[in-house]
């Protein structure tokens, strides 16, 4: 602890108090809380309700935090079944926020705060900021998007809470955001990764050299992204870049961070419950095995949300972190299990995809992964695009790179898949989730 | 006497091609000549045009990657074996021809020939020596005005 007094002493910030609390204080105050919300989300969700009176179990059951374990899960259809008010609960004159999810199939999913809820959320996310260390000396360009999406307005009254200076300027318009990032003399900025990624090219070629610029800190979400990514995003902007992990369907953005150490993300525990699963039996896994990550609202009003079900992989990192936060860590999410597709029995995360392509020097990480059906049979081709880098007016070239990404790719993949290279661009920017993989399988 | 040859990456699909020759064209530079290289999925365009600066910097203003490579304009006896004597001149040695593609305007008796070498100033000293004419560069950017 001693070796890290001054760390943590630089990095301080009041709002960060909860995050340093002796473990066994968080852990009662964790059953505490666990207690309290199933007895909230018993009396005032049907379904919950239903599903205890199901399982014989009652909230006086819950006795100790590995209880937890005997209650059943929620699910994301469990939200859409329910749309758009069906889990609220506390009464609409106590909600003072709707926000819902982009819904790429059917309804979206809506989710509600109370004011204590909006101010918990403004809480977890000052301790993000604080944890990477932005202050209220900091001007954080807020590139998330403002609307129903939870990014923007997180970052927002968290970055605000914590006295920094907040530039609104929501997804898009990236020349206009280069601009301000310049002028404003921005020092933060909080985007998805890929539109980060494209924000230091565009910079680029307008002739500005964002390593020149004063952002320093970058704090990325909202998609899964790789350390080889961060590696590119960190050597081209010369900014260093954080890991933020949230989701609507628990509070938004600030379930968990980074830290200054970048080594896995800390949950904010005293708000959110997290378990490691068996995806495939539901059953708590061993300290440190990778599954399925599972998360309670240990202190949401409006919509508790108890062992939801992430779709996140993921694994606790058993050992204390030297940051000094006695709050658990879990390893970077670079995929989600319903990401995943099956190409000749083969399990493929894009994120592998990702790293084999990063691995192969001169490529920048746009690229597209297209699924179709031949014959019955799924094939999987990755769209590069073409870089000044790689570029050569020899065909001989060209194809030596072709065949170096293949050989990349089949080393990560463990199975051989088409590659083409596509012309600079036509891979679509995305000003916020960047779309990985175009499925033709069903076309 | 080395000319300046520009390079595009082009997926290898239908109205590919038509864009590049529409930026050229805005910017009125001129095509001397070209040749472009397939593969099943894409293309490389090479070309020599009358203004590479101007035309490489419009293309990539238009989003296209650019390379600029040099290549030599040479002098082919224009009639049976001409062209094998000159490639005789690199049967042997250490400069190797990357490719090769005809340039449309000769004179008197000679054709011209486009050659990619991977070392052109060692390519130069050597057709030199042989007697052959390398054509200056400031001749072929404007040999459509010329010829």
């Amino acid at each position: 602890m001693t070796q890290t007094r001054e760390t943590v002493e630089t990095h301080y910030h009041p709002a960060s108090a909860p995050d340093y609390i002796p473990t066994p204080m968080l852990k009662k105050l964790q059953l505490e809380r666990l207690r309290a919300i199933v007895q909230r989300a018993y009396d005032n969700v049907g379904l919950f309700r239903r599903q205890l009176d199901e399982r014989g179990l009652a909230p006086s059951d819950v006795t100790c935090l590995d209880d937890i374990s005997r209650l059943p899960f929620t699910v994301k259809h469990d939200l859409r079944d329910n749309y758009p008010f069906g889990l609220f609960a506390s009464p609409m004159q106590e909600v003072v926020r709707l926000h819902a999810s982009s819904g790429t199939t059917g309804k979206p999913i809506v989710v509600a705060y109370t004011a204590a809820d909006v101010k918990v959320w403004t809480n977890v996310m000052c301790r993000t900021f604080s944890a990477v260390g932005v202050g209220p000396s900091d001007i954080v360009q807020n590139a998330y998007g403002y609307g129903l999406f939870t990014g923007g307005l997180g970052a927002h009254y968290g970055a605000e809470g914590l006295g920094a200076t907040v530039i609104p300027i929501s997804g898009g318009n990236t020349d206009r955001q280069i601009m301000v990032m310049r002028d404003f003399r921005v020092t933060a900025i909080c985007s998805t990764p890929s539109y980060f990624l494209h924000l230091t090219e565009r910079a680029a070629e307008l002739g500005i050299d964002m390593r020149e610029l004063l952002v320093r800190v970058g704090v990325f979400g909202a998609e899964p992204w790789t350390d080889s990514m961060r590696r590119h995003l960190e050597a081209c902007s010369g900014i260093k870049a954080y890991d933020l992990y949230g989701l609507s369907e628990i509070v938004g953005p600030g379930v968990a961070c980074e830290c200054y150490r970048q080594d896995g993300l800390h949950f904010f525990e005293d708000h959110f419950y997290p378990e490691i699963i068996d995806p495939q039996t539901g059953d708590t896994l061993p300290q440190g095995e990778e599954g399925e990550l599972v998360l309670t609202t240990l202190s949401k009003q409006a919509m508790p949300m108890i062992r939801y079900r992430t779709r996140d992989i993921t694994a606790f990192i058993t050992a204390p972190c030297a940051c000094g936060r006695t709050h658990r860590r879990m390893r970077r999410i670079s995929r989600r299990s319903d990401d995943m597709f099956i190409i000749r029995g083969v399990n493929v995360f894009p994120s592998q995809v990702e790293t084999a392509l990063l691995q192969v020097e001169g490529t920048l990480p746009h690229y597209q992964i297209i699924l179709t059906r031949q014959k019955g049979l799924d094939e999987m081709e990755v769209q590069v695009e073409v870089t000044a880098e790689i570029f050569s007016d020899k065909i001989g070239a060209l194809e030596q790179f072709e065949a170096r990404l293949m050989d990349s790719l089949e080393r990560v993949l463990g199975i051989r898949v088409a590659v083409r290279l596509v012309e600079p661009h036509s891979i679509q920017r995305s000003e916020g989730k960047a779309k990985r993989i175009i499925d033709k399988r069903n076309a | 006497m080395k000319i300046q040859q520009l390079s595009l990456f082009l997926e290898n699909r239908p109205g590919h091609l038509i864009e590049p020759m529409q930026v050229l064209a805005r910017e009125g530079v001129d095509v001397r000549t070209l040749s472009l290289a397939d593969t099943a999925q894409f293309g490389i365009l090479r070309m020599i045009v009358s203004d590479w600066l101007k035309a490489s910097q419009a293309l990539q203003n238009a989003g296209y990657v650019v390379k600029v490579n040099e290549v030599l304009a040479v002098e082919v006896p224009d009639r049976p074996g001409g062209l094998a004597e000159v490639l005789a001149l690199f049967q042997a040695g250490s400069i190797n021809i990357e490719y090769l593609y005809a340039f449309p305007f000769g004179r008197a008796g000679k054709a011209v020939i486009i050659f990619r070498f991977d070392k052109p100033d060692e390519a130069i000293e050597r057709l030199r020596k042989a007697g052959v004419n390398v054509v200056d560069s400031v001749e072929v950017y404007n040999s459509g005005m010329t010829a």
